[in-house]
């Protein structure tokens, strides 16, 4: 017979304000198998937790039944206390008499009761047929892979490196850098985007702890924390990396210049081989097929002479790479939205309607026009300048209802830069409210109006006009609730951010969820914002949210603690609670191989009775989350979820049977 | 030959007497019948919809019943009409309970069975404006096409389209050989109904549309609605503008394109004469 010992947590008034905690106790003293029940006012400090222990010791108890707070809130602290009586922490169980008890039914004190004493109940039915359990561990490959090179990837690579791991940053493009090396100066200091980028993308390719994979993709991954398979896709850079020397002739000769060039948000041209930007890491070029004249036409060839170093290697494919990481960090970053479908706004045809992004390349000394702001209709130099912000964010009819962050910030630092360069030039913006909550943001924005005469308009703009030689600009102030017309030169539109186009696929072949707006979920939005529900899986940068860059580095800061945590453990300890497959009764019918949200079962050839080899279910242990979904999927009741077992359960529900 | 259920609405026969004559004409060219509906009664234009929602939708609402009755398709040339009957319809069909009041009144229930069309789309789906129709291609005439407020909007009325920047009338002045111009004033309001209570605001804003098609380098307009032309065209003198722009139907475009002449198409009614740039382009 088991003997049970049953404990009643007062939680100060917070329990027994409402539950008679007399009553639950007398009524606890009677079920079958409790050898003991008491109260004390505070169950989980010291001399509450001692009472547990002392009382296991001197009355021989083999299992505990703590009536408290939440499991989630204490369940840990109560295991401990029963592992340091000397019993497995696993035969204990909580009856959570606050969270679903008192703090919710404080007007029947009675019936309030009356429910502990059942959770009570069924506690002690479920704790009769509790079992120990033993902690289980898992090997960890101490490498981390991060997918993307954009601020967030670089940083969250530096600091995983810097405390001793090895990384691999996977990045798509021909060079590390994202979006942080196309900016001109970054809010709200002002200082040079490259200047504070560019010694880090460096730092990356010195550091002995990080190999870089530029122009290339995850394809495939398998596994779990601790142990990721990952395939990794290097497209064929037509350029041999070891022999390169980046001294850039190629480029200089190579006749195909028709192609917009990426990296300059479509405002200029590229040729077929190309690097994206000067300071690109690796500063060595690649050719892109689809622009290059001897792909297409079978001649051309001119790269290859004019190298120096025979670098240039036409025939090279694309190879895969298979490599093992015990954590992997996603920081793919975003795209900005694509304003074609604003038909107030010129449906994108109209030269002189840029976007901010657009303006950051034309306003920056090392962009295309050499730091000249040039309209693109006539390469005038535009005198007054509308700003429109919003376009693609808290915008239902887009589909766009959130807010993208950055947009009012960037918008005030192109509308200061604007002023700076031409003190002569007027620029309006048109918000729909201010949201400039970070340090120092609200008087950077106040500075840009009061010192540099920026004129801020509360409202929307209904029109753009193509007039012969300027834009006419319609529309409301809605703080005088005037009607404006604003005769202007160039209108800059502040296009939300939006997660990468393909960013469903990463998440796919991760198994990471993503939210309606196609940004990565965190495992909690408050208490676990750079973990995913994929254990050994993070996130970092503007791939979960919009953020800027003091944000998205704080994150990736963030993501490395987290990493390494995860690979300084010698070995992983998992959760015993997991599901376990008994084989004699699997009938390999795979239910729970679909059935299961994290990938957790595989099937294998097992030998059950002696010569008889069956194809069967197994968990891994390691993955498995105890979520308990292949349970319920099961037709041949093979799998059983240890710490709810059915006999568990069966035992609960016996305590409404014989009422 | 096909058919359709003619609703002329009130201005054809009268202001846009001109609109009514070539539309005839062109309409009989390319094998489109149109059926005048027996009895047909105002749609109630702005004045119903701002005094009572029933009436403003019974009224239609008795029109397209009697075309219901004919089995044909409903076409009408005015914009304004147009939007109206087309709302009703769409109401009507998507509210039971309109449905319900509006045959308490009527007597019978529309059950939404016809098409209800703008005489642009009559043209489009079923007269055929290939070249061996167009005898005289409107070579060198740069157009600029108005659709108004209505044509495109609620975007209900015409899916499918870039409302702010409608195409489909430009795709007609092409398909006459003319250039359609581009220009920002397409679907800008020209004042309508103010036009006699406050016409300060129809100098402003049909001015506006007028300068924005100077501007663009039109040598004309093209609208698609009575109430569009009389702002744009009538009132041009009153505005004292440094130009003046002949504003013409399309159906009237069309015409010239397949050789009517300027008069059997009433091109003599507009205050703003067309004739000195259709003699200088060769087109008359
Ligand atoms: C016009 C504009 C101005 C801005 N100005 C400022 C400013 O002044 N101050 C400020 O703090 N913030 C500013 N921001 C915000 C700033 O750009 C972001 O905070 C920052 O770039 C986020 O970095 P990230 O690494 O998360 O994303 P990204 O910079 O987008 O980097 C993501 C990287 O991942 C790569 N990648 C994507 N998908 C894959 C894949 N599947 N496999 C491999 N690699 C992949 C991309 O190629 C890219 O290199 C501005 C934004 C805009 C649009
Ligand atoms: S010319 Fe040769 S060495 Fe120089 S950048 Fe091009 S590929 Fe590299
Ligand atoms: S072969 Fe291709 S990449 Fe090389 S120079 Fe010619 S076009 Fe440029």
């Amino acid at each position: 017979m088991a003997r049970i010992g049953v404990f009643i947590c007062h939680c100060g008034s917070n329990i027994a304000g409402v539950v008679n905690a007399n009553k639950v106790v007398e009524a606890a003293k009677e079920l079958p198998g409790v050898r003991v029940c008491m109260d004390y006012k505070y169950m989980c400090s010291d001399p509450g937790q001692n009472l547990i222990i002392n009382t296991i010791k001197e009355q021989g108890l083999d299992r505990v039944v703590v009536g408290s707070c939440s499991p989630r809130m204490h369940e840990n602290t109560f295991r401990a206390s029963v592992e340091r009586a000397g019993l497995n922490p696993y035969m204990l169980e909580i009856a959570n008499i606050r969270e679903h008890v008192s703090w919710v039914h404080s007007d029947n004190k009675d019936a309030a009761t009356d429910k502990a004493i059942k959770l009570v109940e069924l506690a002690v039915a479920k704790v009769r047929r509790n079992e120990p359990l033993q902690k289980m561990y898992a090997d960890i490959e101490k490498k981390a892979l991060v997918i993307g090179g954009g601020i967030a990837g670089i940083q969250a690579a530096l600091d995983i490196a810097a405390n001793g791991y090895k990384v691999m940053l996977v990045e798509k493009e021909p060079s590390i850098g994202g979006r942080m090396s196309q900016l001109d100066k970054t809010f709200p200091t002002m200082d040079c985007s490259a200047c504070i980028l560019t010694p880090k993308m460096v730092a990356v390719a010195q550091n002995k702890n990080i190999t870089l994979q530029t122009y290339a993709e995850v394809t495939e991954v398998n596994g779990y924390v601790g142990n990721f398979e990952v395939n990794i896709k290097k497209r064929a850079r037509l350029v041999n990396m070891a022999k390169c020397i980046g001294c850039g002739v190629c480029t200089e000769k190579c006749p195909s210049k028709k192609t917009l060039s990426e990296f300059n948000a479509n405002i200029a041209t590229r040729k077929a081989i190309y690097t994206p930007f000067p300071q690109a890491v690796p500063n060595i070029p690649v050719i892109d097929k689809d622009s290059c004249l001897y792909f297409a036409t079978g001649k051309c060839k001119v790269c290859e002479k004019v190298c120096p170093a025979e670098a240039i290697d036409y025939t090279q494919e694309d190879e895969i790479i298979t490599e093992r990481f015990g954590a992997i960090v996603v920081a793919t970053g975003y795209d900005l939205y694509d304003h074609s479908c604003y038909g107030e706004y010129g449906y994108g045809e109209i030269p002189d309607v840029i976007t901010g992004l657009q303006l950051e390349r034309m306003i920056n000394s090392g962009g295309p026009t050499g730091g000249h702001v040039k309209r693109p209709s006539d390469g005038k130099e535009p005198e007054t300048v509308v700003f429109i912000q919003c376009v693609g964010s808290r915008d239902d009819a887009k589909g766009k209802p959130y807010c993208s962050r950055v947009c009012c910030m960037y918008t005030a630092k192109q509308a200061l830069l604007l002023k700076e360069h031409y003190p002569n030039s007027q620029s309006f913006v048109f918000y729909m409210d201010i949201r400039a909550a970070g340090k120092g943001y609200e008087e950077f924005v106040q500075r840009v109006q009061t010192e540099y005469g920026v004129v801020y308009l509360r409202g929307r703009v209904s029109r753009i006009y193509e007039k012969k030689d300027h834009l006419l600009v319609k529309g409301v102030d809605t703080l005088s609730g005037k009607q404006i017309e604003i005769k202007a030169d160039m209108v800059v539109l502040a296009t939300g951010l939006e997660p990468k186009k393909e960013a469903q696929n990463l998440a796919q072949l991760l198994h990471i969820g993503y939210d309606q707006n196609g940004f990565y979920t965190e495992l909690h939005p408050k208490l676990a914002p750079v973990e995913t529900q994929i254990a050994g899986v993070y996130l970092a940068g503007c791939c979960q949210s919009p953020k800027d860059i003091p944000d998205t580095v704080a994150q990736a800061s963030a993501t490395a603690t987290k990493v390494g945590a995860l690979l300084s453990q010698e070995s992983l300890e998992i959760e015993p609670m997991i599901s376990e497959v008994n084989p004699l009764l699997c009938s390999g019918c795979k239910m729970c191989y679909s059935a299961c949200p994290y990938s957790a079962i595989e099937m294998e050839d097992k030998e059950i009775r002696r010569g008889e080899v069956k194809n069967v279910a197994k968990v891994l242990t390691s993955v498995c989350k105890g979520c308990g979904v292949c349970v319920a999927g099961c037709y041949c009741k093979a799998i059983d979820l240890k710490g709810w077992t059915d006999r568990q359960l069966m035992e609960e529900i016996g305590v409404f049977n014989y009422e | 030959m096909y058919k359709v259920a003619y609703f002329p609405g009130c201005s054809l026969s009268s202001t846009a007497k001109e609109y009514g004559m070539s539309t005839e004409l062109v309409c009989k060219d390319l094998g489109i019948e149109l059926v005048e509906i027996p009895d047909w009664i105002c749609c109630g234009a702005t004045s119903a919809h701002i005094t009572s929602e029933l009436m403003a939708i019974a009224l239609p609402a008795r029109n397209l019943l009697q075309a219901e009755k004919q089995n044909l398709p409903i076409c009408s040339p005015c914009s304004a009409c147009f939007s109206r009957l087309k709302l009703a319809d769409i109401d009507l069909k998507r509210n039971a309970q309109l449905r319900a009041d509006v045959a308490e009144v009527m007597g019978e229930e529309y059950k939404g069975t016809i098409e209800v069309l703008h005489l642009w789309q009559v043209i489009q789906k079923y007269g055929d404006l290939r070249t061996e129709k167009v005898k005289k291609e409107l070579k060198g005439l740069r157009v600029a096409s108005y659709y108004g407020c209505l044509l495109t909007r609620p975007p209900e009325v015409c899916p499918n389209e870039r409302i702010e920047d409608p195409q489909f009338l430009d795709n007609l002045v092409s398909s006459l050989g003319a250039s359609p111009v581009k220009w920002s004033y397409k679907t800008e309001c020209c004042g309508a109904a103010f036009s006699l209570t406050k016409t300060d605001i129809v100098y402003r804003l049909s001015g506006e549309i007028l300068k924005g098609a100077r501007e663009a380098d039109a040598d004309c307009i093209m609208v698609a609605c009575p109430l569009c032309h009389s702002n744009l065209d009538a009132r041009q003198e009153e505005m004292g503008l440094d130009f003046s722009i002949p504003v013409l139907y399309f159906t009237q475009l069309i015409g010239l394109a397949f050789s009517f002449g300027y008069s059997e198409m009433g091109l003599r009614k507009h205050f703003v004469q067309a004739k000195g740039l259709l003699n200088s382009k060769g087109l008359l």
